[in-house]
């Protein structure tokens, strides 16, 4: 089982196509990356998540050739990319604007780079063609760029920096344009197509979301530096500090001091509330400042107070937000900290259990959030 | 629709009469069968046959000709260049000050660009001509070709090279095969406004041209200094007809261009 789980990150002997080595990118005062080092595997879909000016579409640049670094290496399969001009990198890019030759037809466009190679006419054909069966753009390939819709040059944008077969495909806010729907039906074609391809992907994106549905692993980035970079999984149930746990979903956090330290942590952080109860594998020293943060989802809410629960508080319905497949329940706390508890609603509500102002317990295991210190 | 208004007819034919009646009054009298310029003696194209058999005018017109296509030519290049670096090159010390010394002989009075020219022939020691005339055509009309794709280079999206380099172009080929088809009608309307000028300068012509190169404008302007002749006439309503092609295409095109490219953006702003 174990074997099929593809992880070439926990494996020591692993060789990483692409490496960071300490890379620091200054624009003037600006720091744009600050002493950066990470690894990226061959086949991964690599997410740079962010908010806007974290360094993410800085890093991107670099990896294409259009930025060079201040200080530190980039290395793509061991080479130093430093002295490989964009023209000569077996790296690929599909940009956020798409920048679709708009002189060129759909099909002159995927061709473009074919043609730099001086492939062989009928390879070039055939190779053009198979990027279009992918893309499912065969109708459109006589057609200019700007008589196709959004999504279909999205999809040349792509066939046309996969034609040339890189090592490395960056794709740099990909669906940014693109409404919901189609964002998230495009989110599953780009996997697909990833899968089928066996490129590896590095995207920019600020929507985390869409890095936690096509990513292999996360790199939350803040401030030019990585904060933590795992898999979508483990970003969400393991954050390493209170910025991830905001960034990624909705976050409980509740600050307060150790108690009692170990692997059953207990936390006092209010006057006349029970003290949290939860399981670390992280050593706090008794009396550190620690923050406790739960996922709404992972709280639940109930009329009376249940029996064998780890931690159970009391509290007032505040406000209830009913999102259809769920609702959110947010619920005060005596000492005025308010509480999100979010329950499915996997039965129709003809007679909803709570209202406003109703005295709820909310409840939670001892395994359910997280323990943080910063 | 806007009702008609006698107020509104008579400003516009006022003012269109003010510009075009002179002009008219040209075209008109070179189709005078009189040789007398001031007197209607009945139609005739005979000064246009004449015109052909002037030898002396012939030489001039091939001159204008010659100078103005070499001139155009290479102001477009160069301005094209000049437009280029202007605008790629993003914010570097002295900048403003650059890019007004590429726009500073558009507002220069000609005698003085002229004059200038003038006397650094005369210092190289060069032996005035077409070729002096072509050169000082090139520093005048490479600036307004330079506007003109300047302003086209501003709205270029410039992701649109970066992706031809990622695909494999050196930057030379980048700007060869997708900048410049790209720009192209702001490169063509420049060298048709650039040819038009060259057409119809006298000022730094008459400074910078020899005893044996003389310029179709010169020519009318000497000839005329003898007396107006009808011949003179239909010479000037050819010209007047060739300015006219050029100024009107060259337009025709930049508009085609910003409608095209409207229609661009905003296929592009559905998508956003």
């Amino acid at each position: 089982m174990a074997l099929d789980v593809f992880a070439p990150w926990d494996d020591p002997d692993a060789k990483p196509l692409i490496q960071f080595k300490n890379v620091t990118k200054r624009f003037g005062d600006f720091t744009a990356i600050d002493d950066l080092t990470v690894d990226i595997f061959e086949k991964e879909f690599f997410a740079l998540l962010g908010p806007s000016g974290c360094g993410k579409t800085t890093m991107m640049r670099m990896l294409a050739g259009f930025e060079t670094p201040s200080d530190g290496t980039i290395l793509l399969s061991g080479q130093d990319m430093a002295p490989v001009p964009p023209n000569q990198r077996a790296v690929n890019m599909m940009f956020q604007s798409y920048a679709l030759f708009p002189h060129l037809s759909v099909w002159e466009n995927i061709a473009f780079g074919l043609r730099r190679d001086k492939m062989p006419k009928d390879e070039m054909g055939a190779r053009v063609d198979e990027m279009l069966r992918l893309t499912r753009l065969e109708k459109f390939a006589r057609r200019k760029p700007h008589q196709i819709s959004g999504g279909q040059r999205q999809r040349v944008a792509l066939a046309r920096s996969l034609a040339k077969a890189p090592k490395l495909l960056l794709l740099d806010e990909p669906l940014g344009a693109l409404d919901k729907k189609l964002r998230q039906e495009t989110q599953f074609e780009l996997m697909d197509i990833q899968e089928s391809t066996g490129t590896t992907f590095v995207i920019v994106t600020h929507d985390q979301e869409e890095a936690m549905t096509v990513a292999s692993r996360v790199a939350v980035m803040d401030h030019g530096k990585i904060v933590q970079v795992a898999t979508p999984d483990a970003i969400y149930e393991a954050p390493n500090s209170t910025y991830v746990a905001d960034f990624i979903g909705d976050v409980n956090m509740i600050t307060g001091t150790v108690r009692a330290e170990g692997a059953q942590l207990r936390m006092t952080w209010a006057e006349g509330q029970p003290e949290i109860v939860g399981e670390t594998s992280k050593t706090f020293g008794k009396d550190q400042s620690v923050h406790f943060a739960i996922r709404p989802e992972k709280v639940s809410i109930s009329a009376e107070k249940p029996v064998d629960a780890a931690n159970a508080v009391q509290g007032q319905v505040l406000d209830i937000a009913y999102l259809g497949n769920i609702s959110t329940y947010h619920v005060q706390l005596p000492g005025g900290q308010v509480i999100k508890a979010q329950t499915a609603n996997n039965r129709r509500i003809s007679r909803r259990s709570f209202t406003w102002e109703d005295s709820v317990w909310l409840s939670w295991t001892a395994t359910a959030g997280v323990f943080l210190e910063q | 629709m806007r009702r008609f208004s006698w107020f509104n007819a008579t400003a516009l034919t006022l003012g269109f009469a003010f510009l075009y009646v002179p002009m008219i009054i040209l075209i008109v009298y070179s189709f005078n069968k009189s040789k007398l310029v001031t007197v209607w003696a009945g139609f005739s194209t005979k000064w246009y046959g004449e015109l052909l058999s002037n030898q002396a005018m012939l030489d001039a017109a091939w001159v204008t000709l010659k100078v103005a296509v070499i001139s155009s030519s290479i102001a477009t290049i160069l301005g094209t260049m000049a437009a280029y670096v202007m605008v790629r090159a993003g914010r570097f010390h002295g900048r403003t000050l650059f890019s007004g010394m590429i726009y500073a002989p558009l507002v220069m009075p000609e005698v003085i660009t002229g004059l200038s020219l003038l006397l650094l022939f005369i210092g190289l020691n060069v032996d005035r001509g077409v070729g002096t005339i072509v050169l000082a055509h090139t520093t005048f009309a490479m600036c307004y070709v330079s506007v003109v794709v300047s302003s086209r280079l501003v709205s270029f999206d410039q992701s649109l090279e970066e992706a031809a380099l990622d695909l494999g172009c050196s930057p030379f080929q980048a700007f060869r095969l997708v900048t410049l088809p790209i720009i192209a009608p702001a490169v063509i309307s420049g060298w048709l406004l650039a040819f038009t000028l060259s057409l119809d300068d006298l000022v730094i012509a008459s400074f910078t041209s020899g005893p044996a190169a003389t310029t179709l404008p010169m020519k009318i302007w000497s000839s005329v200094r003898l007396g107006v002749s009808p011949e003179i006439n239909a010479l000037s309503t050819i010209m007047i007809a060739l300015v006219t092609v050029g100024v009107i295409t060259a337009s025709l095109i930049t508009k085609q261009q910003a409608v095209r490219q409207r229609r661009e953006e905003q296929a592009a702003d559905r998508v956003s």
